[in-house]
């Protein structure tokens, strides 16, 4: 049987950007490509961008924009072991300490826990982050 | 496909004088195949009398559930193929990692809620998991979450000539977006009502009604409009009737989804009413 082409997200992805834009708590949804669907009011505060309704931003591409640094190393964090791409590739959540470079140039240290989003069927719709600035140093 | 409404209310039946014209049972909607499939959509209240003009010889009969809520189920108890011997019954519902279809109907389905089991109905019904894509007879169906509380489908079913029916008769699509419907892709039941040529969907609330119910998972009458025109759905029927709504009250909000929806064409939702369904 061939399946209807798809325009509309899976449900659980648009339950839970109904849920991130309650949220005072930053928040950020990829797909299951990574692909950058939503991130919530709380976060466009943080991240020191707004969130542009209109374009759906590749992995490559917003991984390039929004960056994030090892704490430990100073090193500029690689795409692999971003949280939300490694939450995604794993399969199992991931929960780390990071410094995040704002585009005015300031070192924000933050901590992100992503989650993956694995549907009734076992299927991989994507995953979220959520993160914090961390004020403990 | 030929399509009847046997039970257009919503949450509780309705009967009385002024429900008379838009009806009082709950959601039953009897689906007859071109090849002779008989699906009803949802077990509400309608399915008793439904039951009752099934005609003798057919050999079975696939009821696809779209939730567990009792207004969707209430009328598997009284419904007569159940108690006979000849109909093979088939029932559809959406899938749980928790439970399995068996288990949630005999909720219902047993003391102290109802005195016979399940397992003890003289046909017992063969039961399957709402997968997103499987057949009955030669109509496809397409089953998808959509958002109401409790987990709940929706069903697209296609026959051979290509006519399609959609039927989301629970259904909060204005969920997941600040300013509805900005963006299909982040409309809830898209994918189920485009280009159907009957939608059958929820049409709970006003717009005045809505605010105070977001989140039940319903819809109010502009809602249904601005999703209808946005899935580009040729008909339209507004269904699951709130019980406090009467025939009046239920004539002014189908004016007010005709008015905003002025591309679709409005079938106003009442029990009884029965329609022969080809592609555009």
């Amino acid at each position: 049987m061939i399946a209807a082409p798809m325009a509309q997200h899976p449900i659980e992805l648009i339950l839970t950007r109904e849920l991130a834009s309650y949220l005072a708590t930053p928040m950020f949804l990829v797909g299951p490509e990574g692909e950058l669907l939503f991130y919530n009011e709380p976060a466009e505060g943080l991240l020191g961008y707004r969130f542009d309704e209109a374009l759906e931003i590749p992995l490559n591409e917003w991984a390039s924009t929004y960056q994030l640094f090892d704490s430990a190393s100073g090193e500029r964090l690689p795409i692999d072991e971003f949280p939300v791409v490694a939450a995604l590739r794993e399969r199992r959540p991931h929960h780390t300490s990071l410094t995040y470079q704002r585009p005015d140039g300031a070192r924000l240290p933050i901590v992100v826990t992503s989650i993956p989003l694995i549907g009734q069927g076992g299927e991989l719709l994507g995953a979220v982050a959520i993160f914090w600035e961390d004020r403990r140093g | 496909m030929r399509v009847e409404l046997w039970g257009t209310r919503g949450s509780l039946p309705a009967p009385g004088t002024e429900t008379t014209r838009y009806g009082g049972n709950t959601s039953s909607v009897l689906v007859v195949g071109s090849e002779g499939e008989h699906i009803l959509l949802d077990a509400g209240t309608g399915i008793r009398p439904l039951g009752l003009a099934l005609p003798e010889d057919i050999a079975r009969l696939d009821i696809l559930v779209t939730h567990l809520h009792m207004d969707h189920l209430q009328g598997l108890g009284f419904f007569p193929p159940l108690f006979g011997h000849h109909v093979e019954v088939h029932i559809w519902g959406p899938p749980s990692t928790t439970m399995s279809l068996h288990r949630r109907l005999s909720r219902y389905l047993s003391p102290p809620l109802f005195p016979v089991r399940l397992r003890d109905m003289p046909r017992r019904p063969e039961l399957h998991d709402a997968r997103p894509y499987f057949r009955v007879g030669s109509i496809r169906v397409r089953a998808d979450r959509i958002c109401h509380p409790g987990g709940t489908v929706g069903y697209r079913l296609t026959d051979p000539n290509g006519s399609c029916l959609a039927y989301l008769p629970d259904h909060e699509p204005a969920l997941g977006q600040r300013h509805f419907p900005a963006a299909r892709e982040w409309t809830s039941g898209f994918d189920l009502a485009r280009h159907a040529d009957l939608l059958i969907h929820d049409a709970q609330y006003t717009d005045e009604e809505y605010p105070d119910h977001v989140g039940w998972g319903h819809t109010s009458v502009s809602q249904l409009a601005a999703l209808a025109s946005l899935a580009e759905a040729r008909q339209l029927m507004p269904f699951h009737h709130d019980p406090s709504h009467d025939d009046e009250q239920l004539d002014a909000m189908t004016a007010v989804v005709a008015e905003r929806a002025p591309s679709v064409t409005l079938l106003p939702g009442r029990e009884g009413s029965r329609l022969e369904l080809a592609p555009a």
